[in-house]
């Protein structure tokens, strides 16, 4: 079997600030049409690695690409509108409707989206048609969160970068908005990175979870290989969390 | 207080230039402050540079800023040519433009900082540009924060125009002035008030359109922007209007005897067709320099100013000899004619109380030497330090028993309470008549001579029409008739005048 064209390919990527190595040379690639999630602790370097792949982070040493072409050889602004960005900030901005957060990445290249294009969007991430006329400051938190995504997928982008996207929701909105994004990832032929310190959202929704602990890339999993115990250590520590958690209740549950 | 509302609809003109002048300055400050807030927001060094900067201008007082301008665009001259202006528009501009900044670029440099990482992020994320960053998100969302501290820089502004008086720039400024000086209260109110409305007016209307850019409601916004544009517009063409020929421009210091002659200055040459404007309330030191530099036209100038300040002399060559060196000197550096003596001086003296000086046997400077060491002297604050005390003491040989200092106006309170014997008085001063007090001789001729003279700026130096009209003043005003033309100008009872109508009165006694 022949594997697919990496879309993505990091070339022992490296980010220091100062003395900190926040990413110490990372090197992997991502097949198109992946879901990949990138798990660590706070400070292990997760992030920074996906913020080179946008050039929101220059690397200071390795290289970054994306089909093919080195990141930094790229027009940010260009190379930003062919990605997808989701992150916990959200940061709709809240002088534009919806419609108009929505329409922003086309319009900056002089397009205009249609108004059935941005209904289309809005039934996307499961949001009334309704909602293109209101402003930010209107909606709940998860309701922002989808127009992010709703967002992030109007310029057709072929990779879709999400930076913690769910960690300031709560879990009820957190699972239905995983969920969702998981299935527009399949409908959409999309490839997809997203960050995530909560291994059990990356179990569930990824088919490879990346470990990182101290910029450095630690596992490569699959998540049935890391249920399974693989991984090492760091990998299976951040596992046994959510198993605990699982047991203890399945326990509770249980007859006495 | 009722006369308010006469002068009220007089100072239209004083409206709108300084509506035209307080708009330009923010319009500039402006201009400057938006880009440099950008760069700083970028560079927290220019950032700092910039704030620090902006807030030494705001311990410069305003007055001083203000005349720091004249010296300097006239050394700027040897850059810009002759033409560059130094009094009026252009310094009054760069002064109240400098002051402006500050709460501007705060404003702009403290919303950037505020504004929502967040926000910011995504605008990368979204592949903005940074010139579509700064138009589409950091712009639109600071505008009110900007607005507002564009509200406070106009009212600042508005306030300090008033000051443009002192540097020859027309403002409502110029009723105050000239009310202070004559202590003609209704005028003071009226430019207070108008002033006063005249930023009270702004304030509103920039709110309006600083919550309108809050609320996002483009009707309110370019509503307000409108309603300002018409006004600056409005203010505009009232000031060009009628304004197409050069007037003759007089300049008045910040004293009532200057602001009758200015007057009387005024009214011969209109009578004679021309068209005249007038510069009250300039700052003394800046007057000889906008009359050599034709910023204005018709100064009158003291012979003892001249020869200490300009000429740097400290001899006493005697009356005329001082005033036939000045003459020369005026015309071949600078240009300036000084068409003759207005025929009285204003010049320091020593006065006594009548009785007392009757009952001490005192008529001259000589009299006083033998009963001084009894005698208090009284001056005001700089007297004593001045070369006219100098010379005095040393050459009629005085020692008095003390000496005090008194503000200008309590000298004559302190000479009739008893409280000094002897005072500094400048001999064209109304009290000198008012109080009936005796001016002492100088027959050793110790102090300088202060004859008033008129000085005509190089550009109408040469007008025939000109010099026709004012020829007659040359000689015609005696000491005694400015006395009470000062006098009546000064005094607080109903008997007191505009500097106008003491102006005709005492061309009447002259025979004008």
């Amino acid at each position: 079997m022949n594997a697919p064209q990496p879309l993505l390919v990091f070339e022992h990527a490296a980010r220091a600030y100062g003395d900190v190595q926040a990413v110490a040379g990372v090197s992997c690639s991502i097949a198109a049409g992946s879901f990949v999630a990138l798990v660590g602790a706070s400070g292990s370097g997760k992030s920074t690695l996906l913020k080179m792949v946008n050039t929101l982070v220059e690397p200071t040493g390795g290289r970054v690409l994306f089909g093919g072409e080195d990141v930094s050889m790229l027009p940010p602004a260009r190379l930003r509108r062919r990605v997808g960005y989701v992150f916990q900030g959200i940061g709709l901005f809240p002088h534009m409707s919806v419609a108009e957060n929505i329409a922003i990445g086309p319009r900056l290249t002089g397009e205009t989206l249609a108004p059935e294009r941005i209904a289309e969007l809005l039934e996307l991430v499961e949001l009334d048609p309704g909602f293109a006329g209101r402003m930010p400051d209107e909606l709940s938190g998860g309701q922002r969160q989808r127009v992010g995504v709703a967002r992030a997928l109007a310029g057709e982008p072929e990779l879709l970068l999400m930076d913690e996207p769910f960690g300031a929701l709560d879990p009820l909105t957190r699972d239905a908005l995983g969920t969702k994004v998981r299935e527009l990832h399949e409908r959409l032929g999309l490839t997809t990175v997203m960050v995530t310190h909560d291994m059990a959202e990356a179990l569930l929704l990824a088919d490879r979870v990346l470990v990182m602990d101290a910029g450095q890339l630690v596992a490569d999993e699959t998540p049935r290989a890391l249920l399974a115990g693989a991984g090492g250590e760091i990998a299976q520590g951040l596992v046994a969390v959510p198993r605990q958690q699982a047991e203890r209740l399945a326990a509770m549950e249980s007859p006495a | 207080m009722g006369d308010i509302w006469d002068i009220l609809p007089g100072l239209g003109d004083k409206l709108a230039a300084h509506v035209v002048l307080s708009a330009s300055a923010i319009g500039l400050a402006m201009l400057i402050a938006l880009p440099l807030a950008v760069w700083a927001s970028r560079s927290p060094m220019v950032s700092r540079i910039a704030l620090s900067l902006a807030s030494l201008v705001q311990t410069i007082p305003a007055l001083a800023l203000l005349a720091l301008f004249f010296p300097l665009l006239l050394s700027l001259r040897t850059v810009f040519g002759e033409g560059l202006p130094t009094l009026g528009f252009l310094p009054a501009l760069m002064a109240l433009t400098l002051y402006a900044l500050l709460p501007i670029l705060r404003n702009a440099v403290t919303a950037q900082a505020n504004l929502d990482p967040g926000v910011l992020e995504a605008a990368d994320g979204v592949g903005m540009t940074k010139w579509q960053k700064l138009t589409l998100v950091e712009a639109p969302l600071s505008a009110p924060f900007i607005m507002a501290g564009i509200r406070t820089a106009a009212v600042w502004t508005i306030g300090l125009a008033t000051l443009g008086t002192t540097i020859g720039q027309p403002s409502l400024g110029d009723p105050i002035f000239a009310g202070l000086q004559t202590q003609n209260w209704a005028l003071v109110l009226a430019g207070c008030l108008a002033s006063a409305a005249l930023a009270l007016a702004a304030d509103n209307l920039l709110w309006v359109i600083e919550v309108g850019l809050a609320r996002r409601s483009r009707l309110q916004t370019f509503g307000g922007m409108a309603v300002v544009a018409l006004g600056i517009l409005v203010a505009l063409w009232a000031q060009n209007a009628g304004s197409e020929e050069r007037r003759i421009v007089i300049a008045s210091k910040q004293f009532s005897e200057q602001y009758i002659l200015a007057q009387l200055i005024g009214s011969q040459l209109e009578a004679a067709g021309f068209a005249v404007e007038y510069r009250d309330g300039l700052g003394s030191a800046v007057v000889h320099s906008a009359v050599a530099s034709s910023s204005i036209d018709i100064s009158v100038d003291y012979t003892g100013t001249i020869w200490t300040n300009y000429l740097n002399r400290s001899d006493n060559p005697g009356r005329e000899a001082m005033y036939e060196t000045i003459r020369d000197w005026e015309a071949r550096e600078n240009g300036v004619k000084v068409l003759g003596r207005l025929g009285f001086e204003n010049a320091y003296a020593f006065a006594m109380r009548g009785d007392r000086a009757a009952e001490l046997g005192v008529a001259s400077l000589n009299d006083l030497v033998a009963v001084a060491p009894q005698l208090t002297v009284g001056g005001d604050p700089e007297f004593f330090e001045r070369p006219e005390w100098i010379a005095v003491r040393d050459v009629y040989g005085l020692r008095f028993a003390g000496t005090r200092n008194f503000a200008p106006t309590f000298m004559y309170n302190a000479l009739s309470s008893g409280e000094a014997d002897v005072i500094s008085a400048y001999t064209s001063d109304g009290r000198i008549a008012a109080d009936r007090l005796v001016v002492l001789e100088d027959p050793k001729g110790a102090l300088p001579s202060y004859d008033a003279m008129l000085m005509l700026s190089p550009r109408i130096a040469g007008d025939a029409d000109v010099i026709a009209a004012l020829q007659p003043l040359v000689g015609a005003i005696s000491v005694e008739a400015m006395r009470e033309a000062n006098l009546a100008v000064d005094r607080e009872d109903d008997r007191k005048m505009t500097p106008k109508a003491a102006a005709a009165e005492l061309a009447r006694k002259a025979g004008l």
